[in-house]
């Protein structure tokens, strides 16, 4: 890619990141969420590999990162879910009525859900990306 | 209007030879099906159903059904992620893409 | 107390996404966790069975209530279901401790199977109609991957055929619960129960929702307009995979999900019941035909599936106690006889590399363990007393002469037969035929594919040994639940 793309590249990746995460924090209040907003993140890795090529990213976002982010996101998730069983019911919000309506710090458990997601997706859509513009037979899943 | 999309997607997933372009008539067929859902919860002169601070008691249009197709869109991803993958394992065992010539599997 | 519930789903879940963290750190201890896993949830549904709590149970989540939230239920016909998933994935994974070896990237096959069963027993417990459609996604997505698991030339056109066609049946699927929610404006089964009973059972709306409910969940199930995908893409799939798509998927998302809505959402009535009985006398009736001239090992019993769903089909859509009864004894016989029959062909598989009946022989002096419990799944789909197979067959065709219906009758008699000779021709050429040359140097299956097979074996024996006392505790109660219909839901609502 040329210079001006990467120049640019490098302003802007941290913007759209930023949005990203501004979506999911504040999926309670304005339309967006999890997944909307994991999806954005997702984005902001890609523009960086699209600009940049897959060697550089290779060495800016480990590997590791993209494996345990989706596995840990799930897990939150499910945790979320499971504590709910400690207060009574399965997923439910057990901070509910603390905080004040319309604020950043309201709705429970619902931001920690939209964290989840938000980790989870993005590095899942990430991940797809990655293993799908890779054009040559890795060798995994094959019959030995 | 909803249902000459579907039928777009129907008529290109099923009649078309090239695997990607099936690929790209599952994806109109999904928007179809996801368009008719939120139309159904259609309210004429209803507002976004945004709680806000100011007190207000307008209609809203209904909800729910945008959170069915917030996750009738994330399966429909994961089926289409999916869906190229496999063309991509396609491509490298036959060569084409063209469904006439996959058919090692006959009787 | 009641929170246990959610074990069945949470606990596959949480194996599922542990598992790529835990593979990245141990490298040889995962498959086991499987295993324990499908153990612990088999335990649960037989504690379920045999000492039941007050059913019907309804479990609501984050304790939103109906009409609002979503619901589970857990009564006789979900606890059955849950004692077959359960069940069978617990032998099936035990096989799948040896057989995997044969594959790489083994602990992506364990996370695809644990997310498979937790769509399936979701789909089994759910109460909500898009929960319900939720899980199938889930279970259905899994089954597209693991299908295309071994990513050779076959697989991936037999998973892409599946695909194209299951994507196709989810968007009718979701289509008609479009509009029942335009209809009922709730998603709650029980509530839809409710709206829906001040209409009639025959209105045209319902007879639409109805007709796109029979092709989603009909092509899910492999009824036989729609039964082009399954003899590709279950031979192509690794043994253990056909194994829980033909014993277990296409019984849960097909006919469970389907017979749930029309029997105790919609009620039944004439017009579905008569299509539902002529949709599985010609299933029946076109499998076992189109099975006659096939060689190769897995895709005969993959035909031989579509005919024995045809039956389950037929008992079901008769209505009478009988008949819903004998369809859902069948269905489990079928799960046990078919899963034993298509791990016993994946042994095979294993020991041989092939699975052409022409070239197959001679394989009961060398491998004992397989040629006896195939002789036992064989018996029993052919319905020979005193396996399982032969009382519910028996139970499907009394109720078809008992509900006036002597040609369909004679038809499951016709088909029983013809299944008869085809699986004698397998046990022929497979075990039973000398071959000169090649065959006498094989070993037997590993240890533990072993035990798995001959527990699924016993299984086949004890369950038409002991079929009264089965039959009367578990089978009946399931059955009256579908027989009541509607007004079992309506009354939960109440109550």
């Amino acid at each position: 890619m040329s210079l001006i793309v990467k120049r640019i590249t490098r302003y802007t990746v941290g913007l759209i990141l930023l949005y990203g995460i501004y979506i999911v924090l504040h999926g309670h209040l304005t339309p967006g969420g999890g997944f909307a907003g994991g999806v954005i993140i997702s984005l902001s890795f890609i523009h960086f590999v699209l600009a940049f090529g897959r060697k550089e990213a290779k060495k800016n976002i480990p590997e590791q990162f993209l494996s345990l982010g989706e596995s840990f996101g799930a897990m939150f998730f499910l945790a979320i879910g499971l504590l709910g069983i400690t207060a009574g019911f399965f997923f439910l919000n057990f901070i509910a009525n603390t905080g004040t309506p319309f604020s950043l710090f309201s709705a429970g458990t619902i931001p920690f859900c939209n964290i989840a997601i938000g980790l989870k997706v993005g590095t899942g859509l990430f991940a797809i990306f990655i293993v799908l513009s890779v054009f040559k037979l890795s060798g995994e899943g094959d019959k030995k | 209007m909803d249902i000459v999309l579907f039928l777009t997607g129907f008529y290109a997933l099923l009649m078309k030879r090239n695997l990607i372009k099936k690929v790209i008539g599952f994806g109109i067929m999904e928007y179809a099906v996801n368009l008719f859902l939120i139309l159904v919860g259609y309210r004429s002169s209803g507002e976004a159903p945004i709680l806000d601070n100011k007190a207000s008691d307008m209609l809203f249009v209904d909800p729910l059904p945008q959170a069915l197709i917030l996750t009738s869109i994330v399966i429909g991803l994961g089926v289409t992620a999916l869906m190229v993958g496999l063309c991509i394992r396609i491509y490298q065992h036959y060569g084409t893409f063209d469904i006439a010539e996959i058919r090692r599997l006959r009787g | 107390m009641t929170n246990f519930l959610v074990i069945f789903v949470a606990l596959p879940l949480f194996a599922a996404f542990a598992l790529p963290v835990m593979a990245r750190f141990l490298k040889r201890g995962f498959d086991m966790l499987s295993a324990v896993v499908t153990g612990i949830l088999s335990l649960c549904a037989l504690c379920i069975i045999f000492n039941p709590p007050a059913f019907p149970l309804v479990y609501s989540m984050g304790s939103w209530q109906a009409p609002f939230g979503i619901t589970w239920l857990l009564d006789s016909l979900s606890a059955f279901m849950l004692l077959v998933v359960n069940g069978i994935t617990f032998f099936v994974s035990v096989y799948s401790i040896n057989y995997m070896e044969q594959y790489t990237g083994k602990w992506k096959y364990y996370c695809l199977f644990m997310l498979m069963l937790a769509g399936l027993n979701g789909v089994v417990l759910s109460a909500d109609i898009f929960n319900l459609y939720v899980f199938l996604e889930i279970t259905a997505i899994s089954s597209y991957a693991l299908i295309a698991f071994g990513t050779g030339a076959e697989e991936v056109e037999a998973s892409f055929k599946y695909m194209v066609l299951g994507s196709v049946a989810s968007a009718f699927i979701l289509i008609g619960i479009g509009f029942l929610y335009a209809k009922t404006s709730t998603l709650n089964m029980f509530d839809m129960a409710n709206v829906l009973s001040a209409t009639g059972a025959s209105s045209k709306p319902l007879l639409f929702v109805s007709s796109l409910f029979i092709v989603g969940f009909g092509l899910k199930s492999a009824l036989v307009p729609f039964h082009a995908w399954l003899p590709d893409a279950h031979p192509s799939a690794p043994a253990p995979i056909s194994a829980m798509l033909s014993g277990l998927v296409i019984k849960t998302i097909g006919i469970y999900a389907l017979v749930r809505i029309v029997f105790n959402v919609f009620g039944i009535n004439f017009v579905t019941s008569q299509l539902l009985l002529a949709l599985g006398g010609i299933s029946m009736f076109v499998g076992v035909i189109l099975a006659i001239g096939q060689w190769d090992f897995k895709r005969l019993l993959a035909y031989h599936s579509i005919s024995q769903i045809g039956y389950v089909v037929c008992g079901i859509a008769l209505g009478t106690p009988l008949g819903v009864a004998g369809g859902i004894f069948h269905l489990l016989n079928h799960s046990i006889f078919k899963s034993l029959l298509f791990l016993n062909a994946g042994s095979v598989e294993y020991a041989t590399g092939t699975r052409d009946l022409k070239k197959l022989g001679n394989l009961q002096e060398v491998m004992p363990h397989t040629s006896w419990t195939s002789l036992a799944a064989s018996l029993s789909i052919a319905g020979i007393p005193p396996f399982c197979g032969f009382w519910s067959k028996l139970v499907i065709i009394i109720a078809l002469f008992q509900a006036d219906r002597p040609f369909y009758a004679s038809l499951a008699i016709l088909v029983g037969i013809i299944t008869l000779g085809s699986f004698l021709k397998i046990q022929k050429y497979v075990f039973y035929r000398k071959v000169k040359e090649k065959f006498s140097k094989i070993k037997e299956a590993p240890a533990l594919m072993c035990l798995s097979m001959a527990g699924l074996a016993v299984l086949c024996f004890a369950v038409g040994i002991f079929f009264k006392p089965f039959f009367g505790k578990v089978i009946m109660p399931a059955a009256e639940i579908l027989i009541a219909g509607k007004e079992y839901f309506i009354t939960i609502l109440g109550g």
